[in-house]
Order: C-alpha cells, then sequence, then structure tokens
C-alpha cells in the first residue's frame, strides 16, 4: 500500500513540474470551472423558482447532489479519464510494451501514469459547495451519515473506475476505443440530477449502463438521509465485483496483448 | 452566380466525403444531441407534475414537444467556426483560404450544410424516439408551421453572421477559447435552450429582448412546438431580419479590419 501512495505521489509531482511550465492553463481552467458551476447553479436556481422541491429534493440537498457531481467528476478528469486515454494510445502505438516489463503492478502504473491536477480545482469546488450545502443546510450530517457518504463516495469512484478500465482494456481488440470514453463523458452530464427524476429507460441506461446513479445520486442520497441499508449494501457488493472482474478482465487481455510496435 | 453554385457543389462534395471519414463521431454526436434536450424534458416535466401537472402553461407533454424543436432547431443553425478561427490564424491555414477567388465564408457555410445533410437521419432518428419516449405534444396552428422554415432560414443566416464574426476575433486575440465558453453558456441560456424564455426572471427578459439569441433558436423552435399568434410572427421575422442586416454590416466591418491584421505565419 505505501508503495502505491509512493508511486501516486510521485506521478502527481511529475504531474506538477511538468503541468507549472504553463501557468496560463491555471487560469484557464478556474475561468472554465466557475463558468460550469455557474451554468449549474443559475439553472438550479430557476427551477427552484418554481417549485420547492424536485420529486423531493429541497434546493439545499440538490446542491449537495451538484457538490458530488463536482467532487466525483474532478475526480474522474484528473486521475481516471488521463490515464486511460493514454493507455489506449499505448496500446495503439505499441508502447505498452515499456510500461509492462516495469517492476510494477501494469494495471496500477496505467492507472495513475497521467494526472490532469488542473481538475483538483472542480474537486476543491465540489467539497465548497457540500460545505455550502451542509450550511444553508443548517445541521451537520451524522456520523452514520458520514459514514455512510465516505463509503459509498468511495464505491462510486471504485465502480466508474472499473468501468473506464474495462471500456479502456477492449482496445487491446478494438483499436478505435478514445470514442467511447467521450461517450461516457456526454453521459457523466446527466449526473447533475438526481436519477429519479428521469423515466425508467433512461433510470435504467445510467444505473447498469454507465454507472453514473452509483456515482452521484447514491453518495448524495448518503449524505441527505434517505439512503436505505440495502441500497448501501449493494453498492459496496456492486463495487466489490466490479472490481474484481475489471481487474481479471485485465489480466485475461495483457496475456492476449502481443505488443504492436517492432 | 452560375459560379458559386458551381463552388458550393465542390465544397458540399468534398465536406461530405470529408465527414464520411468520421462515421464514429455520428454516434457520439447522436447521444450527446439527445441527452440535453432528454435531461431538460426531465427536469422539467418533474417540475410540472410537482406542481400538480403544469407550471407557466407547460404540461410534460408541452415541455417535451419544445424542447424537441429547439433541439432541431439548434441542430440546424449551430455552427461550429469560432473554435476553428484561432487555429486558422495561428497555423497560417488562411493564406491558401484567401488566395482563392472566392471569399472564404461559402466554404465555411458550404462546409456546415454538408455536416447537416449528413447528420439529418441521425437528428430525424433521435427525434423519433425522444418524441415516443416522452409523449411530446405539439400543437402548432397550419400558419405557424407554414412560418417555420423561413423563420429557420433566417435563424441559420443570422446565426451563422453573428458567429463568424464572432470567429473573427481570432485576429486579434490568441486566446479565444474563454471567450467562446462564455458565448456558449449564454446562447445556452437566453437562446431557449435551457429552458422556454418565459421562464427567466423578468431583469433577465428585458435583456433577451434586446439580444439577438432568441431569434436563433426559440422563435423558430416556439413555431414549431406551440405556435405564435400572427402579431408576434411578424415581430419575429422583423427583429431577424433586423439582426442579420446589423450581422451583416457588422461582418464586412470586422473582416476588412482584420484582414489587415492577419500577417500569415509559415503555411
Amino acid at each position: 500500500m505505501r508503495t502505491y501512495l509512493r508511486l501516486l505521489w510521485t506521478f502527481f509531482r511529475v504531474s506538477i513540474l511538468g503541468e507549472l511550465a504553463y501557468r496560463a492553463s491555471f487560469w484557464l481552467q478556474i475561468v472554465e470551472s466557475l463558468i460550469d458551476l455557474g451554468t449549474a447553479l443559475a439553472f438550479i436556481s430557476v427551477v427552484f423558482s418554481y417549485t420547492r422541491a424536485l420529486n423531493g429534493w429541497s434546493a439545499d440537498e440538490l446542491l449537495t447532489l451538484i457538490g458530488v457531481y463536482f467532487l466525483i467528476g474532478g475526480t474522474i478528469n484528473m486521475i481516471i479519464l488521463p490515464g486511460m486515454n493514454r493507455l489506449i494510445e499505448q496500446v495503439r502505438q505499441g508502447t505498452l510494451d515499456y510500461v509492462l516489463t516495469r517492476p510494477e503492478d501494469a494495471q496500477l502504473l496505467v492507472s495513475i501514469q497521467q494526472i490532469d491536477m488542473w481538475k483538483l480545482l472542480d474537486v476543491l469546488l465540489g467539497i465548497a459547495l457540500l460545505v455550502g450545502a451542509m450550511l444553508w443546510h443548517g445541521s451537520l450530517p451524522g456520523p452514520l451519515q458520514l459514514l455512510a457518504f465516505a463509503l459509498t463516495l468511495l464505491a462510486g469512484a471504485v465502480i466508474i473506475y472499473s468501468f473506464v478500465l474495462f471500456l479502456a482494456t477492449l482496445s487491446f481488440w478494438y483499436v478505435r476505443m478514445e470514442n467511447i470514453l467521450v461517450i461516457f463523458e456526454s453521459m457523466y452530464e446527466a449526473g447533475r440530477w438526481p436519477v429519479d427524476i428521469y423515466p425508467s429507460w433512461l433510470r435504467a441506461v445510467l444505473t447498469f449502463v454507465v454507472p453514473v446513479a452509483f456515482a452521484v445520486t447514491v453518495p448524495a442520497e448518503a449524505l441527505t438521509a434517505r439512503l436505505t441499508w440495502l441500497v448501501l449494501a449493494a453498492t459496496l457488493l456492486l463495487a466489490a465485483l466490479a472490481l474484481l472482474a475489471s481487474r481479471l478482465f485485465w489480466r485475461f487481455a495483457i496475456r492476449y496483448y502481443s505488443g504492436a510496435s517492432s | 452566380m452560375t459560379h458559386l453554385i458551381a463552388v458550393y457543389r465542390q465544397q458540399l462534395k468534398t465536406a461530405i466525403a470529408e465527414q464520411l471519414q468520421y462515421r464514429a463521431a455520428l454516434v457520439i454526436w447522436l447521444i450527446e444531441v439527445a441527452l440535453g434536450p432528454a435531461v431538460s424534458i426531465s427536469v422539467w416535466s418533474t417540475v410540472a407534475r410537482n406542481e400538480g401537472g403544469e407550471v407557466n402553461g407547460y404540461n410534460p407533454s408541452g415541455f417535451a414537444a419544445y424542447f424537441i424543436a429547439t433541439m432541431l432547431v439548434n441542430y440546424a443553425t449551430q455552427t461550429w467556426v469560432f473554435w476553428e478561427f484561432s487555429r486558422r490564424v495561428r497555423e497560417g491555414e488562411f493564406s491558401p483560404l484567401l488566395l482563392r477567388p472566392v471569399h472564404p465564408i461559402h466554404a465555411d457555410i458550404a462546409q456546415h450544410l454538408a455536416y447537416k445533410m449528413l447528420m439529418l437521419p441521425v437528428i430525424g432518428l433521435v427525434t423519433l424516439l425522444l418524441w415516443l419516449a416522452f409523449h411530446a405534444g405539439f400543437t402548432p396552428s397550419p400558419a405557424s408551421l407554414a412560418t417555420f422554415l423561413p423563420a429557420l432560414l433566417l435563424a441559420f443566416a443570422l446565426r451563422f453572421t453573428l458567429e463568424w464574426t464572432l470567429a473573427l476575433l481570432a485576429f486579434w486575440l490568441t486566446q479565444v477559447n474563454v471567450i467562446n465558453q462564455l458565448y456558449v453558456v449564454v446562447v445556452l441560456f437566453l437562446s431557449g435552450q435551457l429552458l422556454p424564455l418565459s421562464f427567466l426572471p423578468a431583469p433577465l427578459q428585458t435583456v433577451t429582448a434586446w439580444l439577438p439569441f432568441q431569434w436563433m433558436v426559440a422563435f423558430p423552435a416556439q413555431l414549431l412546438s406551440t405556435g405564435l399568434s400572427a402579431q408576434a410572427v411578424l415581430t419575429g421575422f422583423l427583429a431577424q431580419l433586423l439582426w442579420l442586416l446589423l450581422g451583416l454590416g457588422l461582418l464586412t466591418l470586422t473582416w476588412r479590419r482584420g484582414l489587415k491584421r492577419y500577417t500569415a505565419v509559415g503555411g
């Protein structure tokens, strides 16, 4: 475990050093994140000027949901997607060979090899929103709720990671997988709203085809005290299964991989 | 004139051949284009249901019709020129375009038309699916429907002119991405794509009345989904024409000044 953290820190440091050469992108990222946040907040404020609760979600609870959306979205865009996009590139160019020969677990290396550190801003914005929503609501969630929130947040991140890893691993067989990741990105946008407002077919897609529901709605439910024990247990079980399945699939794919270079 | 038609025919042919190389992008575009309206319809239908079935005169099937109509109008009028100009200027791609004996805007118009023609089956499929999934109720009068097509054409001309002028900013600025993003958000709100304009707070409604954006999307979309009174139709056409003339003037002026600034780098 300590090796993993050390590796993560090393990659993060390398990314910081690389990025500091382009300081203008910091300001661009700030403006971009703020535009994103402003759009979301403006839309919500208009919606809540016409209703007091959206399917039972009050304005401050929906703010919590947006906070989770930014938190998870920032994490996905900071670590998960950059690494997976690079993996697809490496498979196509045959440079994955170099990763495989390194003395660390290859899945770990490809998962943290590329970090877009400016997306940390979205993570911070997400946390700020969560705190803001809590202050607005006027009461702190209980320790059990916080624990459930932490667990579901982790489970949501694990489910998304496993899902994206699975898609990226398909590139061992199909070359043009980067488009699939773009589809995933646009589907994630639907997570801005609790999935229970969508018609059942769309909810099913967002739960089981692209698991946005687990990543955003479930943690927000945990924090707003509407999560049942059954859903909590199911989410954790699904996260464990997804991680295991993507791990097995990765091992299987690596054996199939024969290198494209030379 | 025949000369220009020949130019357009050739441009269309090349653009279509080019686009066919990226068939996977069609699927991505299908999902992206369907998801926006699906989310908006779901959100506003939920609001309507929570408030007893109707809000501001819209019920769920009315919302569905409105947002499907805005999706169609947006597809027809949307451009992406302002994302491309900065590269054109920076990498000297303008130089060969300027050497041609026709104004470069024609190549862009032809490229956009080609793309829209190719996407027609995709957008048709999305429309059908959304219509069935959300039980959209279109209620326009025949007269309102008859004015839809001219309104749509004017909306395209207006939006293309304004966005091409916006793109010309790349002659003066090297970083246009932030401006473009702001523009996209403003259009999203004030053209009526995220919500019918009557849902905006009153001060913002006054602002939209003095801006060109509603004539680019909301006006044709309302003609198609709910229909408008004769007077509103007339006002709409007048506003579209006025803004188009203003836009064309602005475009000519900016283009002349920008060309003087342009010094090719590389290319």
